[in-house]
């Protein structure tokens, strides 16, 4: 099949950005997206042009380097799905997409389609973990985990870390992957001691970083390629609540500090 | 060279806990005057680092992903392995030891293997704290299943995206150390060469990938943690960026290689679709649990699958190996692949395939049980292949999935550099000449977790006030030759591209030194690599400049340090004349076609050490003698 793409070029960090059309007259359906982008590079090696810079890594959907925005959509049209995954076979003869980078103030753009997700490590690293030091655990099975809590556990932990809702969102806010790892620590009995703690201290990094506010539009479930749930957000707003109510309960018991 | 493993002496079960009480120890406040380089975040690497930290090492940590999470790690589906014996079938430490050592074709070293089941255990219970969400019973405890060729139940696992929940609990660990401060994370960051000053490794020179500048680190000692090198095939199932530099490097700075020719060809991947194909998918191996693996009885019989009554069907592994059937190791069900297609047998439209049919575990269990063990594998299949395996079998091939071989290291995970220690797939220490399924992620975590923590400090524990500079003759020198490479490859300007030289590789390391090998191929192939990186050298292509993020100069510095390494590869699997794990000699087979063996004469290490440009490599034997495990020629019959 032929199509036709628009691709955002940046040299750099700082350089000016615009969109540059690339006819490609032979795509195999078989292909996947980032194949073809591979093709075409190869292409304008040899032509002397230097190739789209995109991130990527697996290219099994796992782990979360890829993506960009497909005309408007983040990793494109099919549900449940990173660029890496999506092939071609799902596209007309004669279309014409759009490859844009994320678009997000907190993901500076690097180089054409690769952007900087630090803050995503930035929020994780504000409290999305359980500390516990190698080799003071105790035997695995001493504590057992309903079998319930522990799928929706594995549901919010499935979070690739890829971007794909914050670019998605009006707000540009990054509410869906710090409300996965919130929940899914909040859910299994080894993430109860620091749970409060947590959830606050993401959520004041959340703000820290340059992502909008969540007003629930609901647009980064409906792109995110493993399908989280917005009731994630939910759970942790609700913690979030229930630990501002419980700071408030303890400073007035100590006599607080006003 | 001479290469001392450093194997503790005594029974094997006290081994490890003799070695770690004649350890020499770095008392808590002198922890944080020692700074460890540790190059990677896999499991290896992530685990290391963040444990390392937690002692109070001062840690520098090093990836080329832009997060320490998206290590190739990340990817690994089926499970890990664990002697916890919780489903009471008769598991035990010696068992998996037992199994590792017979299924790595008797060509690991016992002492290591033993440990690695040692503290198995310990790595599931360090996980589940971390807040791994491994699958339960409804009873709330721990789900476990058989995986590859074991006969106990002994893998644990988290839906098909093990290595993901395992690497996200090590990157959350070492996140929670770099808040600390005590680690300092370098991501977008290669490593390009090592230092080596006074026959000790003292650093490291890497590229920050954002910015093209290079810069050197210096480090009482070395860790790397730089995963396995499969893609110098080309094609494999490994992520795109996998790559040997860092060993590579390491190497030809005086780190001897072990075994480069044993690699795991997996038998379940979906098969290649075309020219423009640019990596392999794995369909995780627990669904040989379910699946029959088939192909038509008459040869070019190109019905589809349903209309293929089943006396026409030959389930050559049922066939074959009764007892193991579908489950038989995993370089076995591979070269049974290769023999049907061979006979053209294959299915699909290059007959380069076999089928994996879920039929009747369909009709048995039902369509839900399927879909609950392997939902999200199928829906993988379906959006790669447009095929629905619920309905139609799957196509599956062999493709290149994992190295056993890597630098050589001693009990201690130190290398042959003093220093220099290397985890995870970038060693060779556990898996002998074939890897069993769910025994990589113990072992990156083993190392990781319980091994590296405690060596260290042997080594340390002598070198305390030892001051550490970059800013020295022998970092200037390796610094120099980074650059000068790098304005090299930026400045050939010729006419081919970085990925049309790698798939030549490929092509010629598949051919000649893949599923099945003999001497005629390996000599046409060591004959001819030496010019395809001569051709590279005076005709790559790689545009833009070494300042900023240039993807094409990132992997011509990989392709490069892969076409050496293919030589080497291929040097060791010509040598080697026998057939053992992964490491199929045409001229040495049963006459079953089964791997032959020669234990007389090959029962060692192959470390090779690099002679210089030009020369050959040169090879070092390290015995391996089998104290517990009886040698045996294998048998899934
Ligand atoms: C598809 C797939 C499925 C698998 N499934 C299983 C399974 O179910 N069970 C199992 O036990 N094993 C499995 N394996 C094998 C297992 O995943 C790997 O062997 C293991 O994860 C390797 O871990 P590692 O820490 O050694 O290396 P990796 O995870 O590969 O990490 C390497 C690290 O080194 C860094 N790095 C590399 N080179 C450089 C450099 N030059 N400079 C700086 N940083 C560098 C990378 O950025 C990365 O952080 C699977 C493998 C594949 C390919
Ligand atoms: S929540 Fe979904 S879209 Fe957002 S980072 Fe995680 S996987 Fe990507
Ligand atoms: S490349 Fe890993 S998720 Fe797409």
């Amino acid at each position: 099949m032929r199509l036709t793409l628009r691709v955002w070029r940046q040299a750099g960090p700082s350089a000016p950005g615009r969109l540059v059309t690339y006819e490609l007259p032979d795509v195999s359906e078989h292909m996947s997206f980032l194949e073809m982008l591979d093709v075409l590079n190869e292409r304008l090696t040899e032509k002397g042009e230097e190739p789209i810079a995109f991130d990527h890594d697996c290219r099994e959907g796992i782990c979360g380097t890829c993506g960009f925005m497909i005309s408007g959509i983040a990793h494109g049209k099919m549900p449940a799905t990173t660029v890496c995954q999506l092939h071609m076979r799902h596209f007309r003869d004669g279309e014409e997409l759009v490859l844009e980078p994320w678009r997000s103030k907190a993901f500076p753009v690097l180089r054409d389609l690769v952007v900087d997700r630090g803050a995503f490590d930035r929020i994780i690293q504000a409290g999305g973990y359980v500390a516990v030091n190698t080799g003071t655990a105790q035997d695995a099975n001493a504590i057992p985990v309903a079998k319930a809590d522990a799928d929706v556990a594995m549901d919010a932990a499935s979070c690739i870390g890829c971007g794909a809702c914050v670019a998605q969102c009006p707000n540009g806010a990054a509410q869906l992957f710090t409300a996965a790892k919130v929940s899914q620590l909040a859910l299994l009995p080894q993430g109860q001691p620091e749970r409060w703690q947590r959830v606050e201290r993401m959520v004041a990094q959340l703000e820290r970083e340059a992502f909008g506010s969540c007003t629930n539009y609901g647009e980064c479930e409906a792109v995110c390629p493993k399908g989280v749930s917005l009731d994630f957000i939910a759970m942790m707003n609700r913690d979030w609540l229930r630990n501002v109510f419980r700071v408030r309960r303890e400073s007035r018991a100590t006599g607080g500090a006003g | 060279m001479r290469l001392d493993a450093r194997i503790p002496a005594g029974p094997i079960e006290g081994k490890w806990e003799r070695c770690k009480f004649e350890m020499k120890l770095v008392n808590p406040a002198n922890k944080r005057r020692f700074k460890v380089l540790v190059v990677g975040s896999g499991l290896a690497g992530a685990s290391a680092a963040a444990s390392l930290g937690e002692l109070g090492y001062e840690v520098e940590c090093f990836c080329y992903q832009d997060s320490p999470r998206r290590a190739h790690s990340i990817s690994a589906q089926g499970g890990i392995n664990a002697a916890k014996n919780y489903q009471n079938d008769g598991d035990s430490v010696f068992r998996l030891f037992y199994d590792t050592v017979k299924g790595g074709d008797f060509r690991a070293r016992e002492a290591n293997v033993y440990r690695l089941a040692e503290v198995s255990g310990a790595i599931i219970d360090q996980c589940v704290a971390q807040g791994v969400p491994f699958a339960r019973e409804y009873g709330g405890l721990l789900a476990n299943r058989s995986f590859g060729g074991a006969q106990v139940s002994r893998t644990f696992y988290a839906r098909g995206q093990t290595g993901q929940q395992l690497l996200l609990g090590a990157y959350q660990a070492l996140e929670r150390q770099i808040a600390l401060g005590k680690v300092r994370m370098f991501t977008r960051t290669e490593m390009l060469d090592l230092v080596v000053e006074d026959g000790r490794a003292r650093g490291i020179v890497v590229r920050d990938l954002k910015t093209g500048e290079i810069r050197r680190h210096a480090g009482h000692a070395v860790v790397l943690a730089t995963g396995g090198y499969g893609n110098a095939f080309h094609l494999s199932t490994n992520a795109k960026g996998c790559n040997a530099t860092a060993i590579w490097r390491a190497h030809k700075r005086g780190a001897a290689f072990a075994n480069p020719c044993y690699t795991q060809i997996h038998p379940t991947c979906i098969p290649v679709s075309g020219d423009y194909q640019s990596k392999l998918t794995l369909m995780s191996e627990s669904l040989r649990n379910d699946g029959r693996i088939w192909v038509p009885l008459r040869k070019g019989d190109t019905r589809p699958a349903g209309e293929i009554p089943e006396a026409e069907r030959d389930y050559y592994l049922e066939r074959r190996y009764p007892a193991f059937g579908n489950l038989v190791p995993r370089d076995i069900a591979s070269r049974a692949a290769k023999q049907v297609c061979d006979e053209g047998r294959g299915v699909g439209p290059t007959g380069l395939g076999v089928y994996l049919d879920f039929s009747e575990s369909i009709g048995r269990l039902g369509r839900a049980a399927i879909e609950e063990r392997y939902g999200n594998l199928f829906e993988m299949y379906e959006r790669i292949t447009g095929e629905d395996p619920y309905s139609v079998p799957m196509r599956i091939f062999p493709a290149v999935h994992y190295t056993m071989g890597g630098l050589w290291v001693d009990y201690h995970l130190m290398s042959s550099v003093q220093g220099l220690y290397v985890l995870g797939e970038a060693n060779f220490s556990d898996h002998g000449a074939n890897r069993l399924g769910a025994s990589a992620l113990m072992q990156g975590l083993a190392d990781g977790y319980f091994v590296i923590p405690y060596t260290i400090g042997d080594d340390l524990a002598a070198r305390l006030g030892e001051k550490v500079s970059s800013d020295t003759p022998a970092f200037s020198e390796v610094e120099t030759g980074v650059r000068d490479r790098l304005r090299k490859l930026t400045s050939i300007r010729g006419k081919r591209t970085v990925d049309s030289f790698h798939r030549e590789l490929g092509q010629v390391m598949w051919a000649e030194c893949g599923m099945g090998r003999n001497a005629t191929g390996l000599r046409r192939a060591i004959e001819r690599l030496p010019g395809l990186r001569a051709e590279f050298w005076e005709n790559v292509n790689v545009l833009g400049s070494g300042d900023g993020l240039n993807q094409s100069l990132e992997k011509a510095g990989r392709v490069a340090d892969f076409l050496e390494l293919g030589e080497l590869i291929c040097r060791d699997a010509l040598h080697r004349e026998e057939s053992c794990g992964g490491h199929f000699r045409e001229e040495h087979q049963t006459p079953e076609g089964e791997a032959l063996r020669d234990d007389e004469h090959f029962r060692y290490v192959a470390a090779w050490e690099w002679a210089g440009e030009g020369r050959e490599p040169v090879l070092h034997k390290e015995p391996l003698e089998f104290e517990y495990v009886h040698l045996a020629q294998r048998s899934y019959k």
